[in-house]
């Protein structure tokens, strides 16, 4: 009888509502439908769906059941006078307070008008058709949202493809049947609006993250790596494209604020003596063997600081060059400091996941593992041969922890490694500092050879190629397990670097000192030459002597630009060496290999030679060092930065060829995400060590008398008291001076270490809570687990199920919450409404009861008024319902 | 004679779209690559939805999944189980809708409960909603070629029950396989195909 009538009843509404009906024939056939979906819309509810829509969905509830409201009133007008009244009072009330509140209590009103309803259908059969007809409409919208939701969802249901279209089918015609149906006017419209705006938001959403990905430089390129070689050794060009990323800001700032002023405002090329090439250099300036040695037209250039007038302000901007030139020197630094400390801290919020990790060792070696991007049968074969290492590895961990075997003999091995390793790194230190020595002494001389010339250069880049291997080669003597021995391989070959890098800076700093001293002569004879070309007899003194032709000036031989030469000359060769290394190496030993295959007496791809393994670390630490020496050497040379931005540019397309034309993934794949903040940490260092020759020479150096933005000046942080002092009020001059007192710069430091101190102390005890919380849980499960095996046993498999959420409710929880965090914000919104809601074990179980009421087919129980409150699951007693994920 | 044009029916890629984390522009790029899978068993035209299958020899031809003929060594060690979980009968032969779906679980949008669901099926090697000993046996002895040894392999899958198995019934269900894969840090990014 219910279905017929209800039938009726929405003939009824329909036909009434016709303008903005779409389908009136199908209206009959919606009551079957509808009897169908109590079973999915279960699942709808229960399953991952984002939690969102329900406020929205109670918003729009409230602003649609207006024009259903109106209809109600203007049916029941004929029979029910009285009731009308009631209604639409409370449906008024309704819409005064806030959202959550209206759900409910129009939830509660619901259940109050099928009561009078049920009351009222008992009194004349007509109007209970009436009346159910617009608790209908309330039902058909909940069902439409669901739909919806369900449309929403579709794409993170677990279940089969057909079965999904079959469902979204059915789902699509019902919302388009009975969307258009409940709305009304004004309301539809908006409505209708405001769904297509959402659709087309998704749709520009989509397709701006597409945008964004593809607006990543070289993403292709590395996940095409990555696909290739795996992860690791993607992240060596992830790093190397944070460093041009780095660099391009370096770039920026030092063109934009010290090169272009001084290009389009600054003197031009001539007109001063440092920015002339000397007369005796004159006619050898353009030949490209003098240009290669940065010698020539680009010493005198704008890549270099002695090229920089001291004058205060240039052009008509009135720009403060040495000032803007001081900045920017200390700015790198500052700029390059927070970048790297910042990608450290995030890189570390990452790992804090990592402590699960020991727990699951295995399984997650096991399930994890396998990269599923693997395509290439190469990279496949090696992640086999890495997982199977990987595998023995975690197991000789296993055995390892237990026993340990003829330790004197190890320690013997470890110490003779590393007094070895302490010898090479001496001798090579050695070797570096005379080589330097020497060519301060070719210096001098005249006509010395190339070789001569370069010498240093290729000493440190043969040191550089030839140590790492030795070391490993040491290094097997100490039998370290494999990943610690790759940190100590790592550490010794930065040893190495550092010592070499810092030998040459000594060697460096000697020759600074030479030049420094043999300044005062040099300014004395400048000063006298100058003096006597203007005071000379023979010249008609009626005339003004033309000004000395500064080609001619003698200078001084600013030893700032001769640094950054030298810094610009290592970089170059460096360079040149890492790609020779490459083409010789790897390329023509792979065209080597490959194709001698076919003429060879035995397998030159399996056997000997066979393909060079991309060495990660090796490029990863000779980017850090490459990168060092930028920030050392920028501060004399500003055009460094641009070089070094050109280098990256060109080894990240020349070694991604390289890699995928002739390289075989490493053997060793070690985790991407922590040797990330290894090379990080190192990159650090070797940012404050490089930190330590400029900051020296920029505060107890004098600058050069005759070249740069700071000449004339006693140091070159001058510049900024002078800045203070001419362009600032006199207060604030005031305030730096009292700022630079050292009575208030030790108290300041003294300080920062009071808080370094607390908050390392703040941090290592709240490690150590975590740790004891870590212990906690392992404790917890392992109770756990035994409870749980003892009531498994004990108790059959069906009713296991049903005991597992009375007996751990909490940890229930929390797997519920984390694994469907829909779910959780569907909890809170009940959380709000239901003030019964507040023991966690109906907390748990509301997702899925939560439904129970939706899901009843409209109409099919009639009494449903009382038996509604019972299926609420705040009223329920039974809080053995698990919810289970979807099969 | 033009290059021959796959037909969808403009709703069937609308449809998909809602069901699949792809546009329709990867639909139609995951189409062509089913049919290039078997050109001469899936017809162009695929307007009326044609009920074709292709076979799992085929299915694993794909450089994914791909199986090395010539001494039988297969690249992803569980082609197989993949294609038998998407398919309609687990016999790994697949339609279109299989495929789609398919890829749709493996693709980078997926969520994690999703992948997971499905993952464990793949590691459920005999379907029996429990990954037991011998699943994981299975699972060890395909991601390593059988390099290991018989101690080796049972060591391991002890170790994994050991400590993944929450109730401590000697077999890991979906709910301890969950639990587990959640904190798995790079879970995410290894089970994932691109297209």
């Amino acid at each position: 009888m219910s279905h017929q009538l209800k039938g009726r009843g929405e003939e009824g509404d329909r036909s009434r509502r016709s303008p903005s009906m779409r389908r009136t024939h199908g209206a009959k056939k919606a009551p079957g439908r509808r009897r169908a979906q109590p079973g999915q819309k279960e699942r709808a509810g229960g399953s991952p769906g984002s939690g969102s829509p329900r406020r929205k969905q109670a918003e729009r509830r409230g602003r649609l059941e207006l024009p259903g409201a109106r209809e109600r009133r203007s049916a029941e007008k004929t029979c029910r006078g009285r009731r009308k009244k009631d209604g639409r009072a409370s449906l008024r009330e309704q819409r005064a307070p806030s959202k959550k509140e209206k759900e409910v209590r129009r939830k509660e009103e619901t259940w109050k008008q099928l009561k009078k309803h049920r009351s009222s259908s008992v009194a004349s059969s007509t109007s209970s058709g009436e009346s159910l007809s617009e608790e209908e409409l309330a039902r058909i919208l909940e069902q439409v949202e669901d739909k919806k939701k369900l449309i929403a969802s579709m794409r993170s249901k677990p279940w089969p493809m057909a079965r999904k279209l079959a469902e979204l089918r059915e789902a699509q015609e019902f919302v388009e049947k009975y969307e258009g149906a409940l709305g009304k006017g004004k309301g539809k419209r908006l409505y209708a609006c405001r769904m297509l705006m959402a659709k087309k938001w998704v749709k520009f959403k989509r397709d701006f993250d597409n945008f964004k990905t593809q607006c990543i430089p070289w993403e292709m390129k590395i996940k095409d790596i990555e696909s290739h070689f795996g992860s690791s050794v993607a992240s060596y060009f992830i790093f190397l494209r944070w460093m041009y990323g780095v660099n391009l800001v370096l770039f920026g700032l030092i063109f934009g604020l010290v090169i272009i002023p001084e290009v389009l405002m600054g003197m031009p090329y001539g007109s001063i003596p440092r920015k002339t090439v000397p007369r005796a250099e004159e006619e050898k300036a353009m030949d490209f063997s003098v240009l290669w040695d940065f010698e020539g037209y680009i010493k005198y250039s704008a890549l270099f600081y002695g090229y920089y007038n001291n004058q205060r302000t240039i052009g008509w901007l009135r720009y403060r060059l040495p000032m803007a030139y001081f900045m920017v020197g200390v700015s790198v630094f500052g700029y390059s400091l927070m970048i790297v400390i910042r990608s450290m801290a995030s890189n570390n919020q990452g790992t804090t996941s990592e402590g699960e990790s020991d727990n699951f060792t295995f399984s997650f070696k096991m399930f994890t593992s396998w990269d599923y991007l693997i395509g290439n049968s190469e990279t496949a074969d090696n992640k086999y041969a890495s997982i199977t290492t990987s595998f023995k590895e975690s197991i000789v961990d296993e055995q390892e922890s237990n026993k340990e075997e003829n330790i004197h003999l190890t320690r013997f091995l470890r110490v003779l490694a590393n007094f070895l390793i302490i010898c090479c790194l001496c001798g090579s230190g050695y070797l570096i500092y005379f080589v330097v020595k020497r060519s301060q002494e070719f210096s001098k001389m005249q006509n010395v050879s190339w070789y001569e010339r370069n010498e240093v250069e290729i000493v440190m880049s043969l040191l550089g190629m030839f140590c790492p291997p030795l070391f490993e080669t040491i290094a097997a003597l100490e039998n370290y397990h494999p990943r610690i021995g790759l940190k100590w391989q790592l550490g010794r070959i930065f040893a190495l670097f550092l010592g070499n890098l810092y030998t040459f800076l000594l060697a460096l700093m000697d020759d600074v000192q030479l030049k420094l001293s043999n300044e005062e002569t040099i300014k004395n004879v400048t000063h006298w030459t100058l003096f006597h070309y203007y005071n000379s007899s023979g010249w008609n003194e009626s005339v003004p002597r033309p000004p000395l032709h500064p080609a001619d000036v003698p200078r001084g031989s600013c030893w700032e630009t001769a640094v950054g030469i030298e810094f610009m000359r290592l970089t170059v060769s460096d360079m040149l060496v890492t790609y020779i290394t490459i083409l010789l190496g790897d390329f023509l030993r792979a065209c080597f290999v490959r194709f001698m295959n076919y003429c060879w007496c035995w397998d030159l791809e399996a056997g000997f030679p066979s393909y060079a393994e991309f060495d990660i670390s090796g490029n990863v630490l000779g980017l850090i060092f490459n990168q060092g020496m930028i920030w050392m050497g920028s501060f004399y040379a500003p055009g460094l930065v641009g070089i070094n931005v050109l280098r990256l540019l060109t080894s990240m397309y020349f070694q991604c060829w390289a890699v995928m034309s002739s390289n075989v993934p490493h053997e060793r794949v070690f985790k991407a995400s922590r040797s990330n903040n290894f090379y990080m940490g190192l990159l650090l260092l070797v940012l404050f060590l490089s930190l330590l020759p400029v900051a020296y020479t920029i505060m107890s150096l004098p600058p050069s008398f005759d070249c740069g933005p700071f000449s004339g000046k006693n140091r070159m942080y001058d510049v900024i008291q002078e800045t203070v002092e001419n362009d600032f009020p006199t207060f604030l001059g005031k305030i730096f001076a009292f700022l630079a007192n050292p009575g208030l710069i030790i108290p300041a430091i003294l300080l920062m270490f009071l808080a370094i101190y607390y908050l390392n102390s703040v941090s290592k005890s709240l490690s150590r809570a975590n740790a004891q919380l870590r212990k906690k849980i392992q404790a917890l499960r392992e109770v756990e687990k035994s409870h749980k095996s003892v009531k498994g046993r004990a108790t059959a498999r069906e009713s296991e199920d049903t005991d597992k959420s009375n007996s751990k409710n909490g940890t229930q929880l929390t797997k519920g919450t984390a694994h469907h965090s829909a779910s959780q914000s569907q909890t809170l919104d009940q959380k709000a409404q239901g003030p019964g809601a507040s023991s966690s074990a109906s907390k748990t179980v509301l997702p899925a009861s939560q439904h129970l009421p939706v899901s009843r087919a409209p109409g099919v129980r009639p009494d449903s008024g009382q038996a509604r409150p019972q299926a609420h699951p705040w009223r329920s007693t039974s809080g053995k319902q698990v919810w289970r994920p979807p099969h | 004679m033009p290059a021959p044009v796959c037909q969808l029916l403009y709703c069937t890629t609308v449809i998909f779209k809602d069901c699949t984390f792809f546009t329709r522009k990867e639909i139609m790029r995951l189409f062509y690559r089913y049919q290039d899978l078997a050109p001469q068993l899936v017809p162009l035209d695929y307007t009326s939805c044609p009920d074709v299958k292709v076979p799992y020899e085929l299915i694993g031809s794909m450089p994914e999944l791909k199986v090395k003929k010539l001494n039988l060594r297969e690249d992803n060690p569980f082609r197989q189980r993949i294609a038998q979980v998407f398919s309609e009968d687990g016999d790994g032969h697949m339609t279109l809708d299989n495929f789609l779906d398919m890829f749709s679980v493996m693709s980078e949008m997926a969520p994690r409960d999703l992948k997971a669901y499905y993952a464990f099926k793949i590691y459920d090697f005999n379907n029996d909603d429990y990954i037991c000993a011998w699943d994981l046996e299975q699972t060890v002895t395909k991601l390593t070629r059988g390099e290991l040894s018989t101690e080796e392999v049972s060591l391991i899958c002890e170790k994994v029950l050991d400590e993944a198995d929450g109730d401590h019934d000697g077999r890991l269900s979906l709910e301890d396989f969950q639990n587990m894969i959640l904190r798995a840090p790079d879970f995410l990014s290894t089970f994932h195909i691109r297209i």
